[in-house]
């Protein structure tokens, strides 16, 4: 089975939020939650870089490890998901995730969380492939139709890539090797604990 | 042949300008290689080594979401999936343990001159009733508390996923709004029974002595001895800091940021767990402990023999106060107050 892995080529982003919009499209994704955002990093100076930021599908992901209720399984593409049955919406996940990923709808008073909702690398959830329940819970499955994350399809530039870990390394690596230079995979030392060689 | 003549110059003047291009390409084919874009840009390992996150600036209304990074979020995970369990548990088995040792050695503090018959009010009906609602809340807070800590452990496998998911539900539930019953309830301990928990020298003595838990001995004490005394302000700091730490957790973004949030629930935790500990100590002297002494915070009164073993200084004042007439009387039908 695949590994599969976002990366973001910094040097060919040019914050479109397209990314953004895209995913809030497909997955009708409620008001207030942003699965993908694009933050951008010394805006307005010199050498300033926009990176395209959603759920890494860590290894050994910290989300899952300090989840109360275990609420969090990885698929056989390694893909990090979670089910919102078992969720309880205590924030912890918030806490560990080194991306920002996990989102909570406002729900009630004092600040109290609702589920948590995060990007679902157009996975779905726990419930069968396709159905509406699983639509309207985690929104679109678009892996089990064989198609990849519609945020790093739609990507104009193809900063976006999304697939096979080593292959989009590999197709990373030969864009360096031709254009001269990059600024390395933002997020794969902290999710992946690796980096590609720029 | 004019003609011929004129697209001939043509020919050759584009040619000229072919040649010309051609001699300025390589200068112009050189330059992308040596600019390196990179080379001036922000770098993530650079950010990374320099500050604890990278942050940025963001589009979306969702502020929080500009924090592009937070690596940190491992270390709290390794204080909450490990740390915190061992603190924990050592905390709350060792006071355990402390106490099953201390009561074989020790065992009960007995009434050394038996019952008197006479009872004397110690805690009247509002200062039980505020006891009872902090203690109550207390034992739910820290179940549900310990369920966070502990519950994926040793719970999430006996009952199954669904069901634990749905205790959990409630836990939280109960953990939330329950703080507020809790907090107003250590405030009101606070004003209630500071006159009586003031340090003086009695303690001093008191502590000397034993505090009458090591040996037989029982030093004077006021109404309150220096034992609970130190409970009381522990408990004081303890349930402020629950408060406050909760509070921001409770609340999170009103005025902290992430590591804030992270930062406060390990405070949370590490308290939290020392607090049940201490509580655990509080419960063992007032039931097993000693004799005579939950009395006090059930009924609201206490045997007159219990109260000068424990109290002796509190007892002549409130005979002071109310004539010995009065505390003769065989069960205290009104308060003392």
């Amino acid at each position: 089975m695949a590994r599969m892995k976002f990366l973001c080529d910094a040097d060919r982003c040019i914050e479109c939020n397209a990314c953004v919009t895209a995913c809030k499209n497909e997955h009708e994704v409620p008001w207030g939650i942003n699965r993908r955002r694009v933050v951008t990093i010394n805006d307005g100076k010199p050498g300033e870089r926009s990176i395209s930021m959603a759920c890494m599908h860590c290894t050994d992901a910290p989300c899952a490890a300090v989840c109360p209720t275990n609420a969090f399984y990885t698929t056989a593409d390694a893909v990090v998901l979670h089910s919102k049955d078992i969720c309880i919406g205590c924030g912890y996940c918030f806490y560990a995730c080194p991306f920002g990923a996990p989102q909570y709808p406002r729900v009630g008073n004092f600040g109290s969380r609702g589920k948590m909702d995060k990007c679902t690398y157009c996975a779905g959830g726990p419930e069968a492939d396709g159905t509406p329940i699983e639509y309207e819970k985690y929104g679109a499955n678009r892996l089990a139709e064989g198609k990849l994350p519609l945020c790093a399809e739609m990507c104009s530039t193809k900063s976006l890539l999304a697939g096979d870990g080593e292959i989009i390394a590999q197709i990373y690596k030969e864009r360096v090797m031709k254009r001269g230079y990059g600024s390395g995979a933002w997020g794969w030392q902290t999710a992946y604990r690796e980096t590609i060689a720029s | 042949m004019a003609t011929l003549f004129g697209r001939v110059r043509y020919v050759i003047g584009a040619l000229a300008v072919i040649w010309l291009v051609a001699l300025a390409v390589p200068s112009a084919a050189q330059q992308p290689t040596s600019v390196n874009p990179t080379a001036s840009s922000v770098k993530e390992e650079q950010l990374l080594r320099q500050l604890r996150r990278v942050e940025g600036r963001i589009t979306i209304p969702d502020e929080r979401a500009s924090v592009l990074e937070q690596p940190e979020g491992r270390s709290w995970r390794q204080f909450h999936e490990v740390t915190l369990r061992w603190i924990g548990a050592i905390a709350i088995l060792l006071m355990l343990a402390a106490l099953v040792i201390f009561y074989l050695t020790r065992g009960m503090v007995r009434l050394e001159n038996g019952r008197s018959g006479r009872t004397i009010v110690r805690f009247n009906a509002f200062e039980r009733f505020i006891h009872w609602l902090t203690a109550t809340c207390f034992v739910i807070l820290a179940l549900s508390g310990l369920n966070i800590t502990f519950g994926k452990k040793l719970l999430l496998p006996l009952i199954g996923p669904d069901a634990f998911t749905i205790w959990s539900q409630w836990a939280k539930y109960f953990h939330n709004y329950l703080s507020f019953p809790f907090t107003i309830g250590v405030i009101v301990i606070f004003l209630m029974w500071i006159a009586g928990n003031m340090p003086n020298r009695v303690d001093v003595e008191w502590v000397k002595r034993g505090g009458g838990l090591i040996g037989n001995d029982h030093p004077p004490a006021y109404r309150f001895n220096a034992g609970q005394k130190a409970i009381y302000w522990l408990q004081m700091l303890g349930g402020t800091a629950m408060a406050i730490t909760g509070y921001l957790l409770m609340f999170p973004f009103y005025g902290t940021d992430i590591g804030a949030l992270q930062t406060a629930q390990m405070f949370h935790g590490i308290i939290a767990m020392l607090y049940v500990a201490l509580i655990i100590a509080h419960i063992y002297i007032g039931t097993i402990g000693m004799e005579g002494a939950f009395e006090s915070m059930g009924t609201g009164t206490v045997d007159l023999n219990w109260a000068k073993q424990h109290h002796s200084l509190w007892v002549e004042q409130e005979m002071a106060r109310t004539g010995p007439n009065q505390s003769q009387a065989q069960p205290m039908a009104t308060p003392a107050e």
